[in-house]
């Protein structure tokens, strides 16, 4: 019974993504499964739709956006995180839990509302349709995830250890580099890793700040459905799935890296 | 508190409150003196853990002076002052190897790798890890990593290292042979000591003084031996060793010795501060300079009590009597009357002399 209930529950969440990987294979230009397909016929099933998008120049593109706007909102998610969990952990810190809950404001405001507000600030600055501006803002939504992870880590911290190294002679950014930072670099990438997925298939920052040059993966796979439907569209989708595992594993290997340590 | 010869770590007045209304640091006055190995000793919770942070700039004294070698430290940075310091847990970097850990405070000295090699050889020496250079500290035994710490307090050759419980997780025999260990290296060393622990007979194996600690005040500082025959107060008499205390007014004042009443008796005792006719004090006998008086008159101060109890310990007696309204007296007999000499019930004619019974000001509650 459990078991049945559980299985349901895994199909409902699972199927509509796992259905996707194999009508990207389709021979045809379709969305459905041709009969072929399900006579598992060889011929149903061709790598057409990966070799366009290889050879699409706007593919392409978009990926490099995609990966030049994630790696540098991760770095700057990254630094802010951690510094920001790096004092929060401090016991001179007053009034914890307020600011911590303004920083991991932007993970529960609805992003339609963030991306509103980027929108409307980063204009006035100048930075609406640029890589700096989606940059900025992609880090804003980053950076929580990287607090969270980097202040779990934190949890399990000795303070004597800050405290011998200062007694040993160490300024605190030696004691940064060479004794925090190694005990909490594994809460530091999973949350870098976080940040990177969140820019990685974020759109509605970009739909409203990014302009023709800023078009990510996500931002082209908007647009690829609703011009021209192509099956294309699954073969990124499929990408995606499997770069998503890929993050998923190294996040989980990474716990299990950091819990063995203590 | 004199203005020593060479007073090396002086507290002078220091008062501390974390939270701006109880003082868990009530005006402390202490120095201690260049090589010497001082022990902070004191129930939990009594400030000394307060104490050693003060000293090494981890917290900021609400009043008073701190110096260090004549210098007031409250501007110095803890990294600055130059003081090694063992923790209660070690505080062993968990991701470094045992070499790495000692190595750490010379690279940050800019010490080339050659001469801090051999630092770290001599150092490891010294705490008897020759050859442990490479392993983790998850890698050793709690003994040997408190011998890594303490190699990595002393490798950068501070003039001061303090240690805050450092025995406190080892069992006995090992604290035991690591208290005999610290001890010769202090010595080896010529180093200041200043060390915290709650065991007063560590305390007393370990330390040139004691300071005992009492409610965030020094109750005395003085040499153990000092302490256990000429305790100044209660809590100092009945913290280290054990002793029978009797409350009684002074009737009468003569030189050193006064008498006091206790019940319908009159007791002569060794006046330890200046006291007048009438005042209270705590009379402190030790069980073990209580003799059992065969004949009358063979000491200053003479009772017959009844016994309610009596324990054989091997080598002594455990003799407990009702002292007036005292029912916990207790009279330690060294075993040469033999097994069976005292018994519960029986009727005893115990006694002392007048320099064995101090009279002290009664604690202030
Ligand atoms: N960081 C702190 N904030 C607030 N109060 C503190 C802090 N550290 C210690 N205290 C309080 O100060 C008092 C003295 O503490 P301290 O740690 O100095 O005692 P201790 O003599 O070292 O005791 P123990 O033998 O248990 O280690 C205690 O009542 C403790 O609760
Ligand atoms: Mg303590």
């Amino acid at each position: 019974m459990h078991v049945a209930f559980c299985a349901a529950v895994l199909v409902f969440l699972i199927a509509p993504i796992l259905v996707v990987v194999p009508l990207s294979f389709n021979a045809e230009p379709y969305f459905t499964f041709t009969e072929g397909m399900l006579r598992l016929d060889a011929d149903a099933y061709s790598l057409r739709w990966y070799a366009s998008i290889v050879e699409d120049e706007a593919w392409l593109r978009a990926l490099v956006n995609s990966l030049v706007i994630g790696v540098s909102a991760t770095a700057v998610a990254t630094v802010l995180g951690t510094l920001a969990a790096l004092g929060l952990a401090s016991p001179a810190m007053p009034g914890r839990p307020l600011v911590m809950g303004l920083l991991i404001s932007p993970m529960v405001t609805p992003v339609i509302i963030s991306a509103a507000g980027f929108f409307f600030f980063y204009s006035s600055l100048g930075l609406a349709q640029t890589h700096l501006g989606l940059i900025l803002a992609h880090a804003a939504l980053g950076t929580p995830f990287v607090v969270i992870t980097v202040t779990a880590t934190l949890a399990g911290f000795d303070v004597n250890l800050t405290r011998a190294a200062a007694s040993l002679g160490a300024g605190p950014w030696r004691t940064f580099r060479r004794v925090q930072l190694p005990l909490i670099a594994p809460g530091v990438l999973s949350g870098a890793l976080f940040a990177f997925a969140t820019s990685f298939d974020e759109v509605v920052a970009v739909l409203f700040m990014g302009g023709i040059d800023q078009r990510t993966i996500p931002r082209q796979m908007w647009s690829g459905i609703r011009e021209q439907i192509s099956p294309a569209i699954l073969a990124v989708a499929t990408f995606l799935i499997a770069f998503a595992l890929l993050l998923m594993g190294v996040v989980e290997w990474l716990r299990r890296r950091g819990s063995q340590a203590d | 508190m004199n203005a020593g010869i060479s007073a090396y770590v002086e507290f002078e007045g220091v008062h501390k409150s974390y939270d701006g209304e109880t003082e868990v640091v009530r005006d402390l006055h202490l120095s201690v003196q260049e090589g010497e190995f001082l022990t902070l000793l004191g129930p939990s919770g009594s400030g000394k853990t307060t104490c050693l942070m003060m000293l090494a700039g981890f917290e900021a004294p609400t009043r008073g002076a701190i110096r260090l070698g004549g210098r007031t430290i409250h501007d110095v940075p803890p990294r600055q002052r130059n003081i090694g310091m063992v923790f209660q847990n070690y505080a062993l970097f968990p991701h470094l190897t045992v070499g790495e850990n000692l190595k750490f405070p010379l690279e940050v000295r800019g010490m080339d790798k050659g001469d801090a090699d051999e630092r770290v050889r001599d150092a490891l020496r010294l705490v008897r890890l020759e050859g442990f250079e490479g392993r983790r500290p998850g890698e050793l035994s709690g003994g040997q990593q408190q011998r890594v710490a303490i190699a990595r307090a002393l490798v950068f050759e501070p003039r001061l290292v303090l240690m805050d419980e450092p025995l406190g997780a080892l069992d006995r025999r090992l604290r035991e042979e690591m208290q005999f260990e610290i001890r010769r290296i202090q010595r080896t060393l010529g180093v200041t000591v200043i060390y915290v622990t709650h065991d007063q007979q560590e305390a007393m194996v370990m330390s040139d003084r004691v300071a005992v600690f009492n409610r965030g005040r020094i109750e005395q500082v003085a040499a153990p031996e000092v302490l256990y025959e000429e305790p100044e107060r209660p809590f100092v008499a009945t913290f280290i060793g054990d002793n029978n205390l009797l409350r009684g007014a002074i009737v009468d004042i003569d030189g050193d010795f006064c008498q006091v009443a206790f019940g319908e008796h009159t007791i002569t005792a060794f006046l330890v501060s200046a006291r007048s006719v009438g005042d209270t004090v705590v009379l402190a006998v030790r069980p073990e300079r209580i003799g059992l008086a065969g004949e009358p008159g063979t000491y200053r101060n003479e009772f017959v009590v009844p016994v309610s109890d009596v324990i054989f310990l091997g080598d002594h007696l455990l003799v407990r009597a009702t002292m007036g309204e005292r029912v916990d007296f207790v009279v330690k007999i060294p075993n040469i009357v033999g097994h069976g000499a005292v018994l519960p019930g029986d009727r005893v004619r115990i006694g002392w002399t007048a320099t064995d019974c101090r009279a002290l000001v009664p604690d202030e509650d």
